[in-house]
């Protein structure tokens, strides 16, 4: 059976040339980068490079990087890094739960939060923004691209309403990195995250950048690793992984590939919304990131689907996953206004660089059938279309 | 056994992270089967801990973390594919809140045949057959078999009698039969212990669970007191006498859900000769106390029937009927009363017949039926 990958939100496979990238730092090249000999000199080297790498790829300074364990670690490093008890945050009903989980910890700390709601297409709205300013707002964080849907966020408006106000503002870029040029100047943000697995690198890395003179609390202590605002010795295989996975994805953007992948997933998409009724696309009409789309199918329930979808071959994905591996309906979908049951009925396919025409077609072989043969054995699609 | 059959199938086991359904997945897949292990996610466990009284850590039970990462080890070990599926909302509405209702309501409930009606023979088997397995499997100790001549599939009581799960099982539709295999029927519990061994499953020497999956530690009242303050509907006041089979007030009570038909202890009255609850009066919250003689009865009115080894009762029928589940079957005839409703009259007078536990039909080994005790 061929398996066909299209849940590159989730995780991305690892490039061949990041991986030979990272290969000599498990091996020969094994210093502690923080130590004075060769062998340090050596791996010091190849963590600054990095540096270089996403700052490039950011449009920010080397030195404004700070490496750590990942998209989470980044998002709570800027959120509890920035804010404090007394202090106010503003941030979105749709944000990934690594930066509405931290902001509730910090309501529980002391600091005062507002979630914005969003609208049919998940997207917040700049004004609401302005007018949950208050005299004691220290930071807004609001995401780039939404994991789920794809959608792109007025970010530039939200960082202008920011720097007008004297605010910080945080965005997490996790989903938006690799897919969407990413300026961190234009967007006038103070911090901004990325996790390197879903730019085609390695997991268990990740990078915050954070605007030069900002001061930051660390969540560690310890030495004084990345300027103080990260202890702890380098991941040095995973940063290099992270920099050649950087590298990559800002020659790729430059070369217009991301108008391809547009190209196919809108193939997909086009493809599934004409062979199969009673179905639509999430965030429909607004602007997204070039490689996601999310449905919903009427009448069906997502984990089914994506169980009968993988034991055919085929891996997407449905909701935020849970702990125990069972799927909760996404708040994502809820605050966008979705029904309880169209929220559970929802599919994410996402593409990858290495998606091509021929797991296209294979999905739009597969997926109409599946979701044929779930809405045949549904108690409640039967009923709709009795008394139809 | 129908696992012995030459033919190669897709088969979803409903897998609890236990002994017996583990046992199952590993035969199946021996036996060469497509296997796909399915783990419901029926309730969250951490959702009452710590509040009213309820422990705060709980372990080793349905649904926690622990069971479903052993589900999932085995299904690793063994070599095949391992799905959690999410049921809560349905198992709350049609479990956990009946469940509730009938104990504030003065009955005693039985929530394994409801969540076998309504989750594991009904929502799993749809799951299982959206994607490609038309039988489910369960670690169940019971059977079924085809009966030609009466064109029938029929529910039959396992090997093992000790083990016996036919009674919460009598729901089962013949749809429903007809796509559910029991392999473990033919099996005793420590040879279902040894197969486990012999697959060099880690979980062999797994205790089995006895109580109710989703009431730590048995306290069903401390659990009904912290599922209606998480809803913010509070027990509702059900106080009120306590009466004797003659109509003597001796007391007052502190709320019917407190009591069960053939209780003894804990009636707060001290009086001559022993005293047991003969009945619960859910309308005039009375608790009715008697001697042990006024507990035996010798008829009772099954409701909500389903019949398996037959598709009518058009005429009285002798059978054997399980009134609890650790009840010997006792002689008696069956008697349509109503559309759905049958009449059971017992040959010797019954001890504690109890509203809301079932009633269950034996002829011999083969289940003709079931009803809800009303």
């Amino acid at each position: 059976m061929r398996r066909i990958y299209l849940d590159n939100n989730a995780t991305t496979p690892l490039l061949p040339e990041v991986f030979e990238a990272m290969q000599p730092y498990f091996g020969e090249r094994f210093g502690n980068a923080s130590s004075i000999h060769q062998h340090g000199q050596q791996t010091r080297a190849a963590v600054e490079d990095a540096r270089e790498s996403v700052a490039a790829l950011l449009g920010c300074r080397a030195s404004e990087i700070v490496f750590t364990s990942g998209g989470t670690e980044a998002d709570n490093l800027a959120i509890a890094g920035l804010v404090g008890a007394g202090d106010h945050v503003i941030t979105s009903s749709v944000e990934h739960h690594a930066v509405l989980l931290a902001c509730k910890h910090m309501e529980e700390m002391g600091a005062e939060v507002t979630v914005l709601p969003v609208d049919g297409r998940s997207l917040v709205d700049p004004d609401d923004v302005r007018r949950a300013l208050r005299r004691n707002t220290k930071l807004i964080s609001v995401m780039m691209a939404n994991n789920e849907t794809g959608v792109l966020q007025p970010v530039d408006e939200i960082g202008r309403i920011a720097a007008e106000a004297g605010v910080c503002f945080h965005t997490d870029a996790v989903q938006a990195a690799g897919k969407v040029r990413i300026d961190v100047k234009r967007i006038g943000c103070d911090a901004l995250s990325i996790s390197g697995h879903k730019i085609h690198g390695p997991q268990g890395v990740g990078a915050l950048c954070v605007r030069k003179g900002l001061r930051l609390q660390p969540l560690f202590y310890g030495g004084r690793h990345e300027r103080s605002r990260r202890a702890g010795t380098e991941n040095v295989p995973g940063i290099v992984g992270l920099g050649k996975a950087a590298q990559i994805a800002k020659e790729v953007l430059g070369r217009g590939d991301d108008k391809k992948m547009a190209a196919m997933r809108d193939r997909l998409e086009q493809g599934i919304l004409a062979q199969i009724e009673d179905a639509a696309v999430n965030g429909d009409g607004a602007a997204r990131v070039p490689n996601t789309t999310s449905i919903h199918f009427d009448h069906i329930d997502g984990e089914a689907m994506v169980i009968a979808l993988d034991l055919k071959g085929v891996a997407v994905s449905t909701g935020a996953a849970c702990s125990s591996g069972a799927i909760e309906p996404s708040h994502v979908l809820v605050a966008m206004g979705l029904r309880a049951d169209q929220a559970r009925a929802s599919i994410r396919f996402s593409l990858g660089k290495q998606t091509v025409a021929e797991d296209i077609d294979i999905a739009l072989a597969l997926v109409p059938e599946t979701v044929a043969r779930l809405r045949e054995l549904s108690p409640t699609y039967r009923k709709t279309a009795l008394s139809s | 056994m129908q696992s012995t059959e030459q033919t190669t199938e897709t088969i979803a086991v409903a897998m609890s992270g236990g002994v017996d359904s583990s046992t199952v997945a590993a035969m199946l897949c021996a036996d060469g089967h497509n296997v796909i292990g399915l783990t419901m996610q029926l309730w969250n466990q951490r959702r009452l801990s710590g509040k009213e009284g309820m422990p705060e850590s709980v372990q080793g039970r349905c649904c926690s973390l622990d069971d479903v990462y052993d589900a999932r080890r085995v299904a690793q070990q063994i070599g095949i594919p391992y799905y959690v599926v999410n049921h809560e909302e349905r198992f709350e509405r049609d479990v956990i809140r009946p469940f509730v209702a009938e104990y504030v309501s003065g009955r005693t409930p039985i929530p394994c045949s409801l969540c076998n009606n309504h989750l594991k023979f009904d929502q799993l088997l749809i799951v299982a057959q959206q994607i490609g397995a038309e039988r489910v499997a369960t670690g169940h100790y019971a059977r079924v078999a085809y009966d030609e001549a009466r064109g029938r599939w029929l529910l039959k009581r396992p090997a093992d009698a000790s083990k016996d799960q036919t009674y919460f099982l009598f729901g089962l539709t013949q749809e429903q039969l007809s796509r559910t295999i029991f392999p473990l029927g033919d099996m005793t519990k420590p040879e279902v212990r040894e197969l486990a061994r012999r697959h060099g499953l880690a979980l062999a020497e797994k205790p089995d669970s006895q109580e109710i999956c989703f009431v730590p530690g048995g306290d069903y009242k401390r659990f009904i007191d912290a599922y209606l303050a998480e809803q913010g509907e509070g027990l509702p006041d059900t106080a009120g006498e306590l009466v004797t089979t003659n109509g003597e007030v001796l007391g007052e009570h502190g709320g019917i859900h407190n009591f069960t038909v053939g209780q003894r202890k804990g009636l707060g009255v001290a009086t001559g000769s022993p005293l047991y609850v003969i009945q619960i009066s859910g309308a005039n919250k009375q608790v009715i106390v008697g001697g042990e003689e006024h507990l035996y009865s010798r008829t009772l009115r099954a409701r909500r029937v389903n019949l398996i080894s037959v598709d009518d009762l058009r005429e009285p029928m002798r059978v054997a009927v399980k009134i609890r589940h650790r009840h010997e079957p006792a002689a008696a005839v069956l008697e349509k009363t109503g559309a759905d409703e049958i009449l059971v009259t017992f040959e010797e007078p019954q001890r504690a017949i109890t509203p809301g536990q079932a009633a269950v039909f034996y002829d011999g080994d083969v289940v003709v039926g079931g009803g809800w005790i009303s």
